[in-house]
């Protein structure tokens, strides 16, 4: 309302001249340095632009486009890859309409449709269907669930659960070669699409793991405590880089012959414990963080220790350190490249493969460019909905 | 009145140590249910600390403690036995800023005593109607007054409909305005015939329903006796001397 009644003058409201000399020419030394930060900013576009449109070969890029999404995995079974997206799709539009608000969950939706849509015309011929029927089906998850009941709400909390499972099932397969759903070695799993995988487990795993060390690690029993201490402080004194390392070289020496853990679940091993030393942590400054006369008051009405945990401490504690937890999430992402080093094909790893095909030799900026902007896109994504996420749980807070 | 029912607590020479502090020497007290006990005395005095044993918040360390028939021990199943039927009032009211306020008070019983959400949240509804805020139910803490999150808190306490109600202080932190509001809620309280243990200095509040008060001072109980007694002939000279601070600012 006092927006209505109190807007500046209108000078300083409309005139462009008039903004440009309060903001960027109020004085002669501010003019210098506006005129030298736009010299500098001009040249630098110019040339990224340039290089951009006229320079840069692309062709590395779209010839690979599918080996840097997907990796090596075989043509025949991509359709696997398509099928448990396509479901993702149908959860993401239905949780959207049921748990987002209003407004901000049609705007969602509609962008993640735009940007289906946007790729389907970008994409070759064999794409454009499943990226349509995906668009489709984001429409059609969030169209049925407006309104939706307690019993939909719940079949959708069920799908969640049972998507990753599906998806692991159906990109592995369970039989030998020309059976129903052929065995895909995890060899041939890339790019990322392995990237997001060993991110996502990292999370998911590490999230649990390190919420129990930051609680036993204050436990009043000294065994559990002590395992707790030691275990954070050796993961935390490493670097994730050696841990992978003795995850993939040293580990086999310990194992008896003949037993052997997959080489990407031995990385997503290595990935998802040194990632929860962290949060465990950062887990416990949230706990420090939670005044006395909470336990108390808690302990007071009868709850145990650990429902007094469960529902009175640890969702103010987790609420306090959402910034801290993204940005250590952010950080996996980003650290997830690592794996590259030991042998795996993430997205760092396909991007030197690429580099040593004869045909594009010499492409290095093109293709470190395109991995850069790949992961500051899913990067910003994890931020942004990070900020709306301590938007709609910042109700009530003290 | 009260005199022929059976004691609810028993407080047997309890003793207990902040390190080197000897924050409780000895102290005895028998509360008979329906009883309304006032605690004062100066800051330092074991008040506090005397009743936040009483469900173990604090350990004693040694003495006898015997709460509604159960002794408190190290056996965590006894301790939580006697803090279901005890209710808790502090000073700076702790009420749980993630939940709203009828969270607050349905939590505890759905949670221990087991009921189902609607006939914990009808309890809820009929105690607020009692503190007199029934329509703040569905905001959160952080938006209402002091006076209204202590109301609040009573509430809480009074959901998992407890035997014994402990008061740490409940009106220290409010501002003099929201103060009557509290106490007329207690008052109201009192007069259901709830046994009530009270830290406080609302001498007004003593007068008006305790059946007996206890002076403390340093980390012993110095006179004890009913509201008459303490303010028209007290004995020690301790006593007077506090209440005269206390009476006449």
């Amino acid at each position: 309302m006092s927006e209505m009644t109190l807007k500046p003058p209108l000078a300083e409201r409309r005139s462009l001249l008039g903004w440009l000399r309060k903001n960027l020419f109020n004085s002669w030394g501010n003019a210098i340095l506006t005129v030298a930060a736009g010299w500098l900013t001009f040249v630098t576009l110019r040339g990224l632009l340039q290089w951009v449109f006229t320079e840069a070969d692309w062709a590395v890029i779209v010839t690979n486009l599918r080996l840097i999404l997907l990796g090596q995995y075989p043509i025949a079974e991509v359709w696997r890859i398509w099928v448990s997206m396509a479901l993702l799709a149908f959860l993401i539009g239905n949780s959207l309409s049921i748990w987002g608000k209003g407004k901000t969950s049609t705007r969602f939706t509609v962008l993640l449709v735009a940007v289906l849509l946007a790729l389907a015309f970008a994409v070759g011929e064999s794409s454009r269907l499943w990226l349509l029927g995906m668009a489709a089906l984001l429409a059609a998850g969030w169209w049925l669930g407006r309104g939706a009941g307690k019993a939909m709400r719940n079949v959708v909390g069920i799908g969640w659960v049972v998507w990753p499972p599906i998806f692991i099932l159906l990109l592995r397969g369970f039989s030998a070669q020309g059976g129903v759903l052929p065995l895909v070695g995890t060899n041939l799993w890339g790019g990322l699409m392995l990237t997001f995988m060993l991110t996502i487990v990292g999370i998911v795993f590490s999230f649990p793991i390190g919420v129990l060390l930051a609680l036993g690690r204050q436990s009043n029993l000294t065994i559990v405590r002590w395992f707790c201490v030691t275990f954070i402080e050796v993961v935390r004194g490493v670097p994730l880089i050696t841990i992978l390392f003795m995850a993939q070289l040293m580990l086999p020496l310990f194992l008896p012959a003949g037993l052997t853990i997959d080489r990407v679940l031995r990385a997503m091993v290595g990935i998802t414990l040194f990632s929860a030393a962290y949060l465990a942590e950062n887990v416990r400054g949230g706990l420090q963080a939670i005044p006395k006369g909470q336990y108390e008051a808690a302990y007071a009405l009868g709850l145990s220790n650990p429902l007094s945990m469960g529902l009175i401490i640890l969702p103010q504690a987790l609420r306090l350190i959402i910034p801290i937890l993204v940005g250590q999430f952010i950080a996996l992402f980003k650290d997830t490249a690592l794996v590259a080093i030991v042998g795996l094909f993430d997205l760092v790893g396909i991007a030197r493969t690429v580099l040593a095909q004869p045909a594009f030799l010499g492409t290095h900026r093109e293709v470190y460019a395109f991995i850069s902007l790949l992961y500051w896109v899913f990067s910003y994504a994890m931020s942004y909905v990070s900020i709306r996420l301590e938007d709609s749980l910042g109700v009530g807070k003290r | 009145m009260t005199a022929d029912k059976k004691p609810i607590i028993i407080a047997k020479d309890v003793n207990k140590w902040f390190g080197d502090f000897h924050a409780l020497r000895g102290v005895s007290m028998e509360v008979k249910q329906g009883e309304v006990i006032v605690i004062f005395g100066p800051s330092g005095s074991g008040k506090s600390t005397f009743i936040r044993t009483i469900n173990r918040l604090e350990e004693h360390q040694s003495g006898d403690i015997i709460v509604d028939g159960i002794e408190l021990s190290h056996d965590v199943r006894n301790i939580e036995k006697v803090r279901e039927e005890t209710g808790m009032v502090f000073q700076q009211f702790n009420l749980f800023p993630h939940l709203t306020v009828l969270q607050n008070i349905t939590l505890a019983p759905i949670w221990v005593r087991k009921w189902d959400k609607a006939r914990a949240e009808e309890k809820a509804m009929e105690l607020l109607k009692r503190v007199g805020i029934p329509e703040q139910a569905s905001k959160f803490p952080g938006q209402l007054s002091g006076g209204q999150q202590q109301r609040v808190a009573i509430a809480r306490a009074l959901a998992m409909e407890p035997k014994i109600m402990l008061f740490d202080e409940p009106t220290s932190a409010l501002d003099p305005e929201m103060i009557k509001e509290v106490l007329d809620a207690m008052i109201e309280l009192a007069k259901t015939g709830m046994t009530m243990l009270v830290v406080t200095h609302e001498m007004g509040f003593a007068r008006a329903v305790a059946d007996r008060m206890f002076f403390f001072d340093k980390g012993e109980i110095v006179e004890s006796g009913t509201p008459e007694n303490i303010f028209k002939q007290p004995k020690e000279d301790r006593t007077k001397l506090f209440l005269s601070q206390i009476l006449h600012h």
